[in-house]
C-alpha cells in the first residue's frame, strides 16, 4: 500500500466487484463497479477533480491565487465532489442545487463549506441548471464547469473509468450505467467501443424523473446535456430503459445480500442490468459491468432499506436519486 | 392493438388530468397520432409537423425507449405499455 500525498490521489482505481449470483442468468455475469469507494463517496470525485484539473490548464483557476468562487448546478454527488476537491485546493463554491435532495447531501455540502443557492424542487434538476445559466451570466467573475457541457466530464470516464473497466474485465461485453448528465455513459461508452468494437454493448438506465418533476411549464423546458449531443450519445448508445422507484429500491436491498450497500440509483442501475442479462439468448455467454454511482449513507434518512416498500417508493418519488 | 399510454404531470391538462389513456395503433408512430388527434392540445408536444419525435420527449414502450428500438415505426404489441417521460437532467 503506497503512502499518499492527498485524499485527491485516492480517487479513481475503485474496485470491481463480481455479484453473479444476482443475476437470472447462469450464462451472464454480473460485475458492479463501487464508485461509492472514492474519497468523497460518488463517481462525481472524478468529475469534479478533472473539471477542476482543466480549468486549471486552461488559466480558469489559479491553485494558491487569491481566493476565487465557482458555481455549479448539481442535484448532489457532483456538487459535494467538487466541494471536497474545491476545499482541499482553497476555492470557493456555490451549488445550485433542487431542495428535494435528501438531508444527507445538504449536510455533505455544508461540511465541505460549500454554500447552497436553492432551486425549486418542483422543476427538478432542470429547474437548477436554468437558475445556474442564469447566475453565470450575472456574476462572470464565478467560474462555471458546467458539468453538463463540460468535455472534462466524460473525459474523466474517457481516461479512468473506462480503461479499469477493461484492465479489470478484458471480457466485458456490455456496459450498464444510470444516465445523468451522461459523462459515465459517453466516457466509458466511447472507449470500450474503440476498444472492443460492437463487441461491446452500451446500455443507459433512466429513473423516471421526468414524471416526477411537475414543474415542466411544457415540454419545451426539457434538457439534453449538450456533451450528450455533441459528443454523438444518441449513436453510441445501444439501448435504454427506464426503471421506475419501486424497482430501484427492491434491487438497492437485493444488493445488501451479496454485502453492497449503494444508493438508491445503483439499485436502478442493477435491475437495468438484470434486465440486460434477461434479454440475451439462451446460452449465450456474457460479462455484464454495471456502475454503482455511490455508497447508500446519503439515502440512511430516506428509509430504502428498513421502511415499508410502498411508502419508501412514496417518498423516492419526490427526492431526487439521480 | 389496444395500449396504455402513460402520461407525465406536463401533459395531463391536455387529457382531462388523466394519468393513464388506453388508445390503439399497430406502431409507436400510430398511437401518437390517435393520440393527438383526440387531445389536440399535445400537438406540437409530443410528435412535430413531420412526424418525428419532439426533441424533449422520451417515448418508452415497455421501459425500452423507442428511440433505441425502431423509432416511431416500433411495432406495439397488444397489450404493452408505454410511457411518455420529458427529458430531464441529473448529476
Amino acid at each position: 500500500m503506497p503512502l499518499y500525498p492527498s485524499v485527491l490521489e485516492l480517487i479513481g482505481n475503485t474496485p470491481l466487484v463480481e455479484i453473479s449470483s444476482l443475476s437470472p442468468n447462469p450464462s451472464a455475469r454480473l460485475f458492479i463497479k463501487l464508485e461509492g469507494q472514492n474519497p468523497g463517496g460518488s463517481v462525481k470525485d472524478r468529475v469534479a477533480l478533472s473539471m477542476v484539473e482543466q480549468a486549471e490548464r486552461d488559466g480558469l483557476l489559479v491553485p494558491g491565487g487569491p481566493a476565487q468562487a465557482l458555481m455549479e448546478p448539481s442535484s448532489g454527488n457532483t456538487g459535494i465532489g467538487l466541494a471536497m476537491v474545491c476545499r482541499i485546493k482553497g476555492y470557493h463554491l456555490k451549488v445550485v442545487m433542487p431542495t428535494n435532495v435528501s438531508i444527507e447531501r445538504r449536510q455533505l455540502l455544508e461540511l465541505w463549506g460549500a454554500e447552497i443557492i436553492e432551486s425549486p424542487g418542483s422543476e427538478g434538476s432542470n429547474g437548477a441548471v436554468r437558475m445556474a445559466q442564469g447566475l453565470a451570466a450575472q456574476h462572470p467573475e464565478w467560474v462555471f464547469l458546467y458539468q453538463y457541457g463540460n468535455p472534462a466530464n466524460p473525459m474523466a470516464h474517457y481516461g479512468g473509468t473506462g480503461p479499469e473497466i477493461l484492465r479489470d474485465c478484458p471480457g466485458v461485453t456490455h456496459f450498464v450505467a444510470g444516465l445523468g448528465t451522461s459523462g459515465t455513459l459517453l466516457g466509458v461508452g466511447r472507449f470500450l467501443k474503440e476498444k472492443l468494437g460492437e463487441a461491446v454493448q452500451i446500455w443507459a438506465v433512466e429513473p423516471p424523473s421526468g414524471e416526477m418533476v411537475d414543474g415542466l411549464r411544457n415540454l419545451d423546458d426539457g434538457y439534453i446535456p449538450p456533451i450528450f449531443e455533441e459528443l454523438g450519445g444518441a449513436e453510441l448508445l445501444d439501448r435504454k430503459t427506464v426503471v421506475r422507484p419501486r424497482e430501484s429500491i427492491e434491487w438497492t436491498r437485493r444488493l445488501t445480500e451479496v454485502g453492497i450497500f449503494a444508493g438508491i440509483s445503483t439499485g436502478a442501475a442493477v435491475a437495468g442490468a438484470v434486465r440486460c442479462a434477461t434479454s440475451l439468448g439462451p446460452g449465450v455467454e456474457a460479462s455484464i459491468v454495471v456502475v454503482s454511482a455511490d455508497g447508500g449513507w446519503k439515502y440512511l434518512s430516506t428509509g430504502a432499506w428498513t421502511g415499508d416498500l410502498d411508502e419508501v417508493t412514496e417518498r423516492a418519488g419526490s427526492i431526487i436519486y439521480f | 392493438m389496444a395500449v396504455e399510454v402513460r402520461l407525465p404531470t406536463v401533459l395531463r391538462t391536455y387529457a382531462g388530468g388523466a394519468p393513464v389513456v388506453t388508445l390503439d395503433g399497430a406502431t409507436v408512430g400510430e398511437v401518437l397520432g390517435k393520440l393527438v388527434a383526440e387531445y389536440p392540445g399535445m400537438a406540437g408536444q409530443v410528435v412535430q409537423a413531420d412526424g418525428s419525435l419532439h426533441k424533449f420527449v422520451n417515448i418508452y414502450l415497455d421501459d425500452d425507449d423507442v428511440r433505441y428500438l425502431d423509432g416511431v415505426d416500433t411495432p406495439v404489441p397488444d397489450g404493452a405499455e408505454m410511457s411518455i417521460l420529458p427529458a430531464v437532467a441529473g448529476g
